[in-house]
């Protein structure tokens, strides 16, 4: 092993994966999801540890846990909602403690790039009763995983890591400093039942435990290197942590800094003393006010989210505003106004040419005759005439024009729950589900035994691309590949239906409108739970791609069906359309072709008839 | 409670048993290099997801701490599948705080696309610099017929509002002539790198420890021709 020092330009989340494995971490687990993804993306590349793809972030963490408790380091790492998945067993995790480090990174998502909400996951830390760490930076998250798990076995509790998106997708250098140890190369369990059974004869015990750790943890802040103060100007003292840190050294150069590296427990007497020696003590910390709010009950006076916006991510020039508005810092440091670039035609994300999602949402749009909502939706409400609860993935997309296909998206697997409800509320429309392959072997299967049970009537579609696309297409269980690219079994998706009671079941070819159109009609009609998995694989696995389509000109009359797929391939010039073949997946769609009605639409090059 | 007054790494702070002392030290001598780097440049290069935007600015971070500057560098992809706006912010200096350009802060604008430019052209700082490749990808609304492209002139009003250096490019059509639409990328980082204080050799080595062997030359060429462009147009400016 050399020691030497290399300069690299990382991003936090291949910091942090670096961090862990020179920590000596031994079982990674993960589901995917942005910001988090590529922590187990780059962990899985060492072929000396274990990684997996678990089917959720509940099963991920159950299964650190288990590995934790044989000695060995354990990592498990998800996207802020998927805390709440795992919450059940992370609460279990800070009770029973562990015996190898366990950390536990959670990437939480100010400003909402790829997610359905802004939550802020410190307060976890706090309900969990477990150390938490905060990197502000790449250098950070590669040196906070070898405290983390240090920590995490000194204090016999999971530890916290939580980044956000600024910084898990920032790339910033780092200094890589160490090799690998592996503290415990031999795991081994050792039965101890008043640790590890949480029955109540148990779990009281072990809650005074939890008390007695918050206590050692408490002073171990106070001395923690992960805390720092830098002392600049009296006048105005800032605690901060996270990626907040660096905006606020960019707006305050000169000064005073309070740097939180671990923000659960806080360094109260710390932070007295620091507020005690400078003349306004503010915290600058983006989402919630947790560090304001804990400060605060310290009997400390301090201002912050009375200025600082409590939604979205911040930036520098946010939080100079804010702090000039509040008189923090002169008016005459506030920047030229920057016009706005109004009126450019926006370009949200799409479905790509050749999605296996797109046919099935037209058909969900006719038969539903969705272009009417839109239409009539200044006339008051709308009710649908084919209701569609939606998940999340790519087909997420659907809700956007010129598909409309959605009504509703929460969370991992909800859409078929609600629908049920929607049903048992006595609602006289038909209700189709429509979910993931990825999704629905993460938290779709519960809801269809829900479904079953309860004699439902609803249809659930499938959505089976083959991959977990909308993170970066990452394996899971109906792939039969494993995170580290081994081949592993497959799950039987059409089989596990069945077996879960459902007697309607299909299976239709994604680009095959036809049949998608007869199966959808069919299954509406059934008297119970019908199920219609809708398959074709993701276009961007595709590398075959022969004979883009073409629009024959002469026989188009300008209809505009082919404009409401919203494939990016099928473009319009001067009121033409016309097929952009670079990006035509040509063969293996041929969906605009299926649906023209003049038949203006064929294979580049073939014969015309 | 101790003190001091260093950067905020953890290099120069307490010592305890979790902390691994001395390699920090070493990590402070390392960084010092950097504090003596002389310039800074705040960089937005933005286009379409699929052209390549990302990995030109992740060669244009990596090569920008080859030559010992301090680096950040962050990308903006929100849900972009292939087809949706991406912008990456790159900024460097002897210290680099914030990875986001603060909003109307950046010093060079590097677009793939017109439209792309247009939409990101008023965060250009007065007087900073354009360099746009004159190709239009037409979003979907627009293709719909929903809303309308802008046209040459407004694109250029807009960027010149802020600054009289843009510098539009045929990054598309040129990549095309060297047989490969995909160098595109490349060719842009070529026409950019004439204003980074970074030398051409430090350039070309980073280019190729990124890419493949197959596909090396190519991408070198590609780059060759983006910096003879730029440095052809400036030229013939003066």
């Amino acid at each position: 092993m050399n020691t030497k020092i290399s300069m690299q330009l990382l991003s936090g989340n291949e910091a942090m994966a670096l961090g862990a494995y020179h920590a000596g971490v031994q079982v990674a687990a993960a589901y995917p999801g942005t910001p988090s993804t590529e922590i187990l993306e780059n962990l899985s590349r060492f072929k000396d540890i274990y990684a997996e793809w678990s089917t959720n972030e509940k099963v991920a963490m159950e299964v650190a846990l288990g590995a934790a408790y044989t000695g060995a380091r354990a990592m498990v790492s998800m996207k802020h909602v998927g805390l709440n998945v795992a919450s059940d067993p992370f609460m279990a995790a800070s009770i029973t403690g562990v015996v190898g480090g366990l950390v536990v990174v959670t990437a939480d998502d100010p400003q909402i790039h790829s997610s359905q909400n802004e939550q802020d996951n410190r307060h976890y830390a706090r309900l969990a009763k477990v150390p938490m760490l905060e990197p502000t930076d790449s250098q950070d998250a590669y040196d906070i995983m070898g405290f983390a798990f240090d920590i995490s076995e000194q204090f016999d509790t999971p530890v916290l890591v939580r980044t956000t998106t600024r910084i898990s997708h920032s790339k910033s250098a780092v200094e890589v400093s160490r090799h690998r140890v592996v503290k415990n190369p031999q795991p081994a369990f050792y039965c101890n039942v008043p640790k590890y059974v949480m029955l109540p004869v148990n779990a009281l015990p072990r809650h005074a435990l939890v008390e007695k750790r918050m206590l050692r943890l408490a002073e171990y802040t106070e001395i923690s290197p992960l805390n720092q103060i830098m002392w600049g100007k009296r006048e105005t003292g800032i605690v901060t942590s996270g990626v907040a840190y660096q905006y606020a050294r960019e707006v305050f150069p000169e000064a005073s800094f309070l740097k939180l590296g671990m923000t659960w427990p806080l360094p109260e007497k710390m932070i007295k003393e620091f507020a005690g020696q400078v003349d306004r003590l503010i915290v600058i910390e983006e989402l919630d006010p947790f560090l304001q709010d804990n400060i605060k009950s310290m009997g400390i006076e301090v201002t912050g989210k009375e200025y600082i916006p409590l939604v979205g991510e911040l930036n520098a020039r946010i939080v100079a505003e804010s702090c000039a508005a509040a008189g923090l810092l002169p008016e005459s440091e506030k920047e030229e106004a920057i016009p706005s670039a109004g009126g450019l035609p926006r370009r949200p994300p799409l479905l790509c040419p050749g999605c296996p999602h797109t046919g099935i949402y037209f058909v969900l749009n006719s038969i539903g005759q969705r272009s009417r909502l839109v239409e009539h939706k200044n006339n008051g409400p709308q009710e649908p005439k084919l209701i569609i609860t939606g998940d999340i993935g790519c087909y997420t997309l659907g809700a956007y024009p010129p598909l409309n296909v959605l009504d509703t998206t929460a969370c991992m697997g909800a859409g078929i729950g609600q629908a049920l409800g929607m049903e048992k509320a006595g609602v006289k429309s038909r209700i189709v589900a429509v979910i993931g392959d990825s999704t629905f072997l993460h938290s779709g299967i519960t809801g269809l035994v829900n479904a079953v049970y309860n004699s439902g009537h609803i249809t659930i579609l499938i959505l089976d691309n083959r991959t977990t696309a909308m993170t970066g297409h990452q394996e899971h269980p109906g792939t039969g590949v494993s995170a580290q690219g081994e081949q592993t079994f497959a799950v039987d998706i059409e089989a596990l239906v069945r077996g879960i009671g459902v007697k309607d079941v299909k299976v239709i070819n994604a680009f095959d409108i036809k049949a998608l159109r007869a199966g959808v009609r069919d299954s509406l009609e059934r008297p119970e739970v019908s199920v219609i998995i809708v398959r074709g694989s993701c276009a961007m696995l595709v590398r075959k791609r022969a004979h883009p389509r073409t629009v024959d000109i002469e026989k188009c009359d300008r209809c505009g069906v082919c404009l409401r797929l919203g494939c990016p391939a099928i473009q319009t010039e001067n009121g033409r359309v016309f097929i952009e073949p670079t990006l035509c997946a040509g063969d293996i769609c041929t969906v605009c072709e299926q649906l023209c009605p003049e038949k203006a639409i064929h294979a580049e090059g073939s014969v015309k008839s | 409670m101790s003190q001091s007054k260093g950067d905020g790494s953890w290099f120069d702070r307490r010592s305890t048993e979790l902390t691994p002392r001395s390699h920090h030290e070493r990590i402070s001598a390392q960084r010092a290099m950097a504090m003596n780097k002389v310039g800074k440049m705040d960089l937005l290069v933005t286009g379409v997801g699929g052209q390549g935007v990302v990995l030109a600015s992740d060669i244009i971070g990596e090569t920008a701490l080859a030559a010992g500057f301090d680096v950040k560098k962050t990308d903006t992809l929100g849900m972009a599948q292939r087809g949706g706006s991406v912008v990456s912010h790159v900024r460097l200096a002897a210290r680099v705080w914030s990875p986001l350009i603060p909003d109307g802060g950046v010093d060079l604008l590097l677009a793939f696309e017109k439209l792309e430019a247009a939409r990101w052209g008023h965060h250009l700082k007065r007087g900073g610099i354009a360099i746009v490749n004159s190709y239009a990808q037409p979003p979907l609304s627009v293709s719909l017929g929903q809303e309308s492209y802008p046209t040459d002139d407004e694109i250029i009003t807009s960027l010149k509002r802020k600054t009289g250096q843009v510098y539009f490019v045929d990054g598309t059509g040129r990549a095309r002539e060297l047989g490969n639409p995909r160098t595109l990328n490349l060719y842009m980082l070529g026409c950019f790198s004439v204003f980074a204080p970074i030398d051409a050799g430090v350039w070309k080595e980073s280019i190729s420890r990124r890419m493949p062997q197959n596909i090396r030359e190519i991408n070198l060429t590609a780059f060759e021709a983006g910096r003879k462009e730029i440095e052809g147009v400036r030229i013939g400016k003066s």
